[in-house]
């Protein structure tokens, strides 16, 4: 299973950077939120899946699934979310400034 | 041991502090201390008894770093010189700078340079005496800096940096080289080893590098351009970095690896060749300049030449004479300096040209002129310390070991010609310097100061170093025994048995030396006819040119190719990182077989896993491929949810919760702000570029599955999760593992997880709410 995981993980990469690589800014902001997504369920993979119960202590169980991707990957969603949230409304505010959503065109100024 | 090189820093630190006051007390009054306090320190060990001492203190012994100090005679002898000529040129500092420059920044950098030239003379440890080594480069940078507004001490400054440091670089791998194939860091120890080294096939390699670290540092041809131009400096730093010490730090490094190099003959004929040729260069240049400092500039590169060619040469009375000449160059040019500061001081102008007739004037100065320059000279008078060391350099041109290499013979035949030609114009340079100064006909009007003689204060430094070359000169046994016999022999490795005479009845080197002043007077006497050579030479061969165009292209050639590459187009530099990483992860990746395949703690396939799997797989695409703005956003939900479900699916409660809870929070915001975006428009794409973007992110994508399954598949460590699993309770007394890592065990992460989410809510508020100016008016 984690040969699955590991491959949609990888087409979620391929379609983040594919996205990224447009040059509309809402686009850019979906490969980044797919780019995330990606990398949460790559942390996921390499961890490997269904070692056990759920990682919440009960009595009488030995066997629990490896609790330390979990926490690295729930510290990974919230700060995606800032990121990605960030990035939606710099592009809402650049295209509205800026009169265009084309990163092509937002180079900086002449003495650059 | 250790106090005494960290003392300059230390007092550094308080300097600051003291230079606020400097309007009342002048700062140098108690950086004066210092180095005073390293002198009586270290000339204590001085005695005839002395044995070398080595001092270990730990500083990164997982790196084989440690502050190991070796004090023996040659360590001793440039300690002292460190230390004892520091406390003058400190003391005469006090007078030379006035109390409204930035006296706060001038000392800190005196200091960290007497520290780190300290450390550099001291340290066993090749990578602690690499690191002190660049701490000079850098001082000596800052000092030549000083008076920052101008234009030739920026020059001065860089030019001094690239050299001195592209050199230092070099250094460094030769020391790595010999540190890896002798395994230790000790130069001690590598002399014990020495046979490794020399018969090691990088050898040649190995001293080349080493050698450039120690002519670039002083200044030996064709690397001598930076220190002319490093006269930029104030006199004092003049006096002590580019002339007493800072110079000399190549020649130590030099005469601390002979032991090691000496069995070479290639040794010889580089380490002499070299320096021969800078004696003579250098002593030729000097006779064209026409400003002071200038002069001595080039004097002290020639003088430098001549030490190093005595080391190169590797016999018991070159040694002697390049340790003896060492001290006694120090004392003259030293004091000579400090003259031609003093000469700046008092009439304002350094150009030689103006300058005439200051005897009268300045009649203690000129007298302390007189004596430093008669010696450097060489001449034969029993009271000055230069000629004994001349002498004893013309004995050893006369008296080498004899040689195979048919190279080797040739300089050896040649040699006692070019040590003539140098020295005379060696003397041709000194008469220059004094008579040009302080004889002749006065041209007051033309400088623009009226000239007087200089405060008792600044005379002081001077005196006691011209006091030194008498003394050396009438009782040169007086040092011979406990002082320049221990330094010679550490190099030498042997014991050195040499007295010192001033007759030595009537010998070659006394005929050479009477051909010198011969030959030398009758070309300064002559001295206008020979104008026009010299300014016919070096003209186009001058090696500024080759420096200056070698910095300009190489800064034309950087712009122009950083040109290429950064237009401005923020897809191509992003195509251009992911390019990058691809080959490199890819090219590791094959070249170390880094990829492993291992499906032994797989887990079992189900069909809900695969359904969800096959959804997210079309979604994704699908963000591609969506023409219309919440189409996109909407499928982009999908994805999200989907990763929702797999979580449930891995077990994973919480991470299900909050991807549930995030997702819906980013769809809604992403619907929010879709109205205000223009509509999804497929761009006409040029379809190479549309290839090109396919393959990056396809190959981006392939190379994280390949990681990940390479990541799963190999278990190099036991996991440490275990540890969370049985102290969850424990420690943090909460059944959710999760939330206890959380919140308990990497609970500084979490904080700063919210400081990241409060700064991207501050800026998220700050981009709705905030409206310039302009905006809000329109």
């Amino acid at each position: 299973m984690e040969i699955i995981m590991a491959i949609l993980a990888g087409l979620l990469f391929t379609t983040g950077v594919y996205n990224l690589l447009q040059k509309q800014l809402l686009r850019i902001a979906i490969g980044t939120a797919l780019i995330s997504h990606g990398a949460h369920l790559f942390i996921l993979a390499m961890g490997g899946l269904k070692g056990g119960a759920p990682p919440i202590l009960v009595e009488g169980i030995e066997q629990y699934t490896d609790p330390l991707p979990q926490a690295l990957i729930l510290t990974s969603i919230v700060i995606s979310f800032g990121v990605t949230s960030f990035l939606v409304v710099l592009a809402y505010r650049a295209s509205e400034v800026n009169g265009t959503d084309n990163i092509e065109e937002l180079r900086g100024n002449d003495y650059e | 041991m250790l106090f005494a090189v960290l003392l300059p820093f230390l007092a550094s630190i308080f300097i600051p502090f003291l230079a606020k006051w400097k309007d009342r007390i002048h700062t140098g009054i108690f950086v004066t201390l210092v180095p005073l306090v390293i002198f009586i320190y270290f000339i204590q060990f001085l005695g005839t008894g002395f044995q070398p001492e080595t001092r270990s203190y730990s500083w990164i012994p997982s790196l084989d770093m440690n502050m190991n100090f070796y004090l023996d005679g040659l360590s001793l002898l440039f300690v002292l010189l460190i230390s004892g000529i520091g406390t003058l040129v400190a003391f005469y500092s006090i007078y030379y700078l006035h109390k409204s420059e930035q006296l706060g920044n001038f000392y800190v950098y005196f200091l960290i340079f007497m520290g780190s030239m300290l450390g550099v003379v001291l340290s066993d440890n090749v990578f602690v005496l690499y690191s002190f080594w660049e701490f000079t480069s850098l001082s000596s940078f800052l000092l030549i800096g000083y008076w920052n507004h101008r234009r030739g001490s920026r020059y001065g400054a860089l030019k001094s940096m690239l050299i001195t440091v592209f050199g230092g670089l070099s250094m460094l791998g030769a020391l790595v080289f010999m540190s890896v194939i002798t395994n230790t860091a000790s130069i001690q120890q590598m002399i014990t080893e020495k046979s490794i080294i020399l018969n090691h096939e990088f050898f040649p390699l190995i001293m080349g590098l080493l050698l450039l670290g120690a002519f670039t540092k002083s200044a030996q041809f064709p690397f001598h351009i930076w220190l002319p131009d490093a006269m930029e400096a104030p006199t004092p730093v003049s006096a002590y970095l580019h002339s007493a010490t800072m110079v000399k730090a190549g020649i130590y490094l030099v005469a601390r690896n002979i032991p090691i190099f000496a069995d070479s003959e290639w040794f010889f004929v580089i380490v002499s060749g070299f320096g021969i040729i800078t004696l003579m260069w250098a002593s030729y240049m000097a006779v064209r300049q026409t400003d002071l400092k200038g002069i001595l500039a080039f004097s002290t590169i020639s003088q430098l030449g001549m030490i190093m060619a005595m080391l190169g040469f590797g016999t018991k009375v070159a040694i002697f004479a390049a340790v003896f000449h060492i001290l006694n160059h120090a004392t003259f040019k030293g004091s000579l300096f400090m003259v031609a500061g003093i000469v700046d001081h008092e009439t304002g102008s350094r150009d030689i040209r103006k300058l005439g007739g200051l005897m009268t004037f300045m009649p203690i100065t000129a007298t302390l002129a007189i004596l430093a320059t008669f010696s450097m000279a060489g001449f034969p008078l029993p009271f000055l310390n230069g000629f004994y060391s001349k002498e004893m350099f013309f004995d050893a041109t006369l008296d080498l070991e004899s040689t195979s290499n048919a190279l080797a013979g040739f300089m050896q035949q040649a040699l006692p010609y070019l040590a003539v030609f140098g020295s005379i114009f060696t003397f041709v340079y000194s008469m220059y310097f004094f008579f040009g100064t302080f004889r002749g006909k006065a041209q007051i009007s033309e400088l623009p100061k009226k000239p007087h003689e200089a405060p008792i204060g600044m005379l002081i430094s001077p005196a006691v170093l011209v006091a030194g070359v008498i003394i050396i000169g009438l009782f040169p046994e007086l040092i011979n025994k406990p002082f320049i016999s221990h330094a010679a022999a550490s190099i030498y490795g042997g014991e050195i048995d040499k007295h010192i005479y001033f007759w030595h009845g009537i010998n070659l080197p006394l005929i050479m030396s009477i051909a010198v002043l011969a030959f030398g007077t009758i070309l300064v006497l002559t001295r206008t006819k020979w104008e026009a050579i010299y300014r016919f030479i070096p003209g186009p061969l001058s090696m500024n040119k080759v420096y200056d165009g070698s910095v300009k292209r190489a800064e034309t050639y950087s712009e122009r190719i950083t040109k290429t590459y950064m237009n401005g187009s923020l897809g191509r530099y992003f195509r251009l990182i992911l390019g990058a990483i691809l080959i490199i992860t890819f090219g590791f990746m094959a070249a170390t077989t880094g990829f492993e395949f291992n499906m032994a703690y797989s887990a079992e396939i189900t069909l809900a896993e695969i359904l969800v799997a096959i959804m997210m797989a079309v979604a994704a695409v699908g963000t591609i491929l969506a023409k219309n703005r919440v189409a996109a956003i909407i499928i982009l939900g999908v994805v999200g949810y989907g990763l929702a479900i797999l979580f449930v699916i891995y077990r994973a409660p919480d991470l299900a919760l909050t991807q549930l809870i995030v997702e819906t929070v980013t769809v809604a915001l992403f619907l929010m702000v879709f109205n205000h975006l223009p509509q999804l428009k497929m761009r006409k794409q040029a379809w190479s570029t549309k290839a090109l973007n396919l393959i990056i992110s396809i190959g981006f994508g392939a190379l994280m599955t390949l990681v990940a399954i390479s990541a799963h598949s190999s278990k190099w460590f036991d996991s440490i999760s275990s540890y969370f699993v049985e102290n969850s309770y424990k420690l943090g007394g909460g059944d959710n593992i999760v939330n206890v890592i959380l919140v308990d065990m990497r609970g500084l992460d979490t904080l700063f997880e919210i400081a990241v989410l409060g700064i991207a809510a501050l800026g998220i508020y700050g981009m709705v709410k905030l409206r310039s100016n302009k905006e809000e008016d329109a």
